[in-house]
């Protein structure tokens, strides 16, 4: 996506002044989908297509329903398909529309080197701004959820924007608009609360006692929400995380190392600067040659020269001892 | 005048310290936000990204080159755990404890291992990132790989702040690496063991 929001910008990547802050009155806004209510059909996956002008290769089938196979830099969003047994056989398949969480404390953006390139606008959406990737792959590797693919063709990183394009204008989501059985809906994260908490009701009366809402906190929240039936087990949902939060590798490497890191390099600068100003050089007497000397120097490294020793020799044992006779008088 | 370092040795010498400053600058340039507008030596952001892994593998291979040829004279001695100890005192100003050095001091053998070291990792580390010619590999191993490639540049660069104070602080000291000689007072004085030596040695 690109940037047409610049008053949004809740947080910014590798920025380290406050971004555009002037509106404060935006609400946050959150997709929540209702895995009980999938029927797996796709048309999210063909609407995103569509809206985002992706068209991504004809693959093959592998046996599954899940197809394409895996999130790429042109699908961003993919049904995963996970046939369980959460009780004894009784089969349940669960389908997930999986793609970019859109988190309160991206990961993504913690990890980005590049200014701007990832930013979270003030409603929650979590959006690349392409031009500005310089296709390093730190999303990838500060990503608690395995969303973003970076391009073979063109180095940059991509992922569902939430179609911020969209919901910039006042539009839902494309995904939104095209599911046929509303098991996505998008609105105020306040009101997808409200809505998840009245399907929770419906499907506890239905048996499913640990059915819940997905909002992980150890991310901050997430903005897009899943009403799941086994709430208590996530990973039943093709590996959703339990309890995902920025690796803590992660958060050190781009919290606590930059920093300290820095403040190392420039403090043995600045420190090996005033050593010097208060001892002084280290001097023999007779650091540098004098005329003689340094004559006598160019002649016997003309003389090792001409000797076919011009190479230099890799053998620090060559010899070049130069005439005793004006020799040092340090 | 003693011949220090010949011509090949300089040379490489040369090349690594021009290749850490191309890796190490765009390098810098991702570390810290701040250090960002680093990446427009290189021609910008996405330049300096597909440069600094070659600039740094090439770097790692020069002082392969180099390690190969000094790291016997680098092995460390009880001296050198006595130099340490007195080491302080030097840093005061005052060198007349110090036990007398070969070629290479107890600091300078430091500073060596620990360029090998984090040449090694970050040679390693890099491989376990660089998409452009590896598979991404396992999320967990480029967390892992990320956090130590930094910590290992963290200690080169410091490394290289130490060495290059010690030139411009140890006066004689640069012209071994730009002519290759030096005064035979400046060896009695800084490197009395290698003095005897070389004076000893049957001339070629």
């Amino acid at each position: 996506m690109s940037s047409l929001q610049s008053l949004d910008i809740a947080k910014r990547s590798a920025t380290t002044t406050p971004s555009p802050d002037a509106r404060r009155q935006v609400i946050e806004v959150a997709k929540l989908i209702d895995v009980s209510s999938c029927i797996g059909c796709k048309a999210c996956q063909v609407a995103c297509m569509q809206w985002n002008d992706l068209r991504d290769e004809v693959g093959h089938n592998v046996g599954v329903y899940d197809n394409p196979a895996d999130l790429s830099p042109q699908s961003w969003t993919v049904m995963r398909f996970s046939e369980v047994e959460v009780q004894q056989d009784r089969l349940e398949w669960l389908i997930r529309k999986d793609g970019c969480m859109h988190c309160e404390d991206p990961g993504c953006l913690k990890s980005c080197p590049a200014p701007g390139a990832i930013i979270k606008y003030q409603n929650g959406i979590v959006d690349f701004i392409s031009e500005h990737c310089i296709g390093c792959g730190n999303c990838v590797t500060g990503c608690p959820f395995d969303v973003p693919r970076i391009s073979k063709a063109d180095n940059k990183a991509y992922k569902c924007s939430l179609c911020s394009d969209r919901v910039g204008v006042g539009l839902e989501p494309a995904c939104v608009k095209a599911c046929p059985t509303g098991a996505i809906r998008f609105g105020s994260k306040e009101d997808m609360h409200e809505f998840a908490a009245e399907r929770i009701v419906d499907l506890k009366e239905r048996g499913y006692d640990n059915a819940g809402v997905y909002d992980p906190q150890g991310v901050g929240g997430t903005h897009v929400m899943y009403v799941l039936q086994h709430a208590d087990q996530p990973e039943l949902y093709h590996g959703l995380p339990k309890d995902p939060k920025i690796s803590p590798l992660v958060s050190l490497w781009k919290g606590a190392a930059k920093p300290l890191a820095v403040a190392a390099m420039i403090g043995a600068a600045v420190a090996g600067f005033f050593h010097y100003m208060k001892v002084g050089p280290i001097e023999s007497g007779h650091d540098n040659p004098d005329e003689d000397e340094e004559l006598a120097d160019e002649r016997a490294r003309s003389a090792a020269h001409a000797q076919g020793d011009s190479a230099g020799g890799t053998s620090p044992r060559t010899d070049r001892t130069t005439d005793p006779t004006t020799g040092p008088r340090g | 005048m003693l011949l220090r370092y010949p011509d090949a040795q300089r040379m490489n010498h040369w090349i690594i310290a021009l290749l850490f400053f191309g890796a190490g600058l765009s390098g810098l340039a991702f570390f810290h936000p701040s250090l960002f507008f680093l990446s427009n030596l290189f021609g910008g952001g996405p330049w300096a990204r597909i440069l600094h892994p070659y600039m740094g593998l090439l770097m790692v291979l020069a002082f392969a080159v180099l390690a190969l040829q000094l790291w016997k004279e680098n092995r460390w001695t009880a001296t050198d755990t006595q130099w340490v100890r007195q080491s302080g005192e030097m840093l005061a100003g005052d060198k007349s404890h110090l036990p007398p050095a070969g070629k290479y001091n107890a600091g300078q053998k430091g500073i060596f291992w620990l360029m090998v070291v984090c040449l090694a990792v970050l040679l390693v580390t890099g491989f376990m990132f660089w998409h452009a010619w590896f598979p991404e590999g396992n999320i967990l191993m480029r967390r892992v790989a990320v956090l130590l490639h930094a910590a290992a540049a963290t200690g080169l660069v410091l490394g290289v702040i130490v060495h290059i104070y010690a030139a411009i602080w140890v006066k004689g000291s640069v012209r071994a690496m730009t002519r290759g000689t030096v005064t035979e007072a400046w060896a009695r004085h800084n490197h009395p063991l290698w003095y005897k030596e070389m004076k000893e040695r049957p001339r070629a």
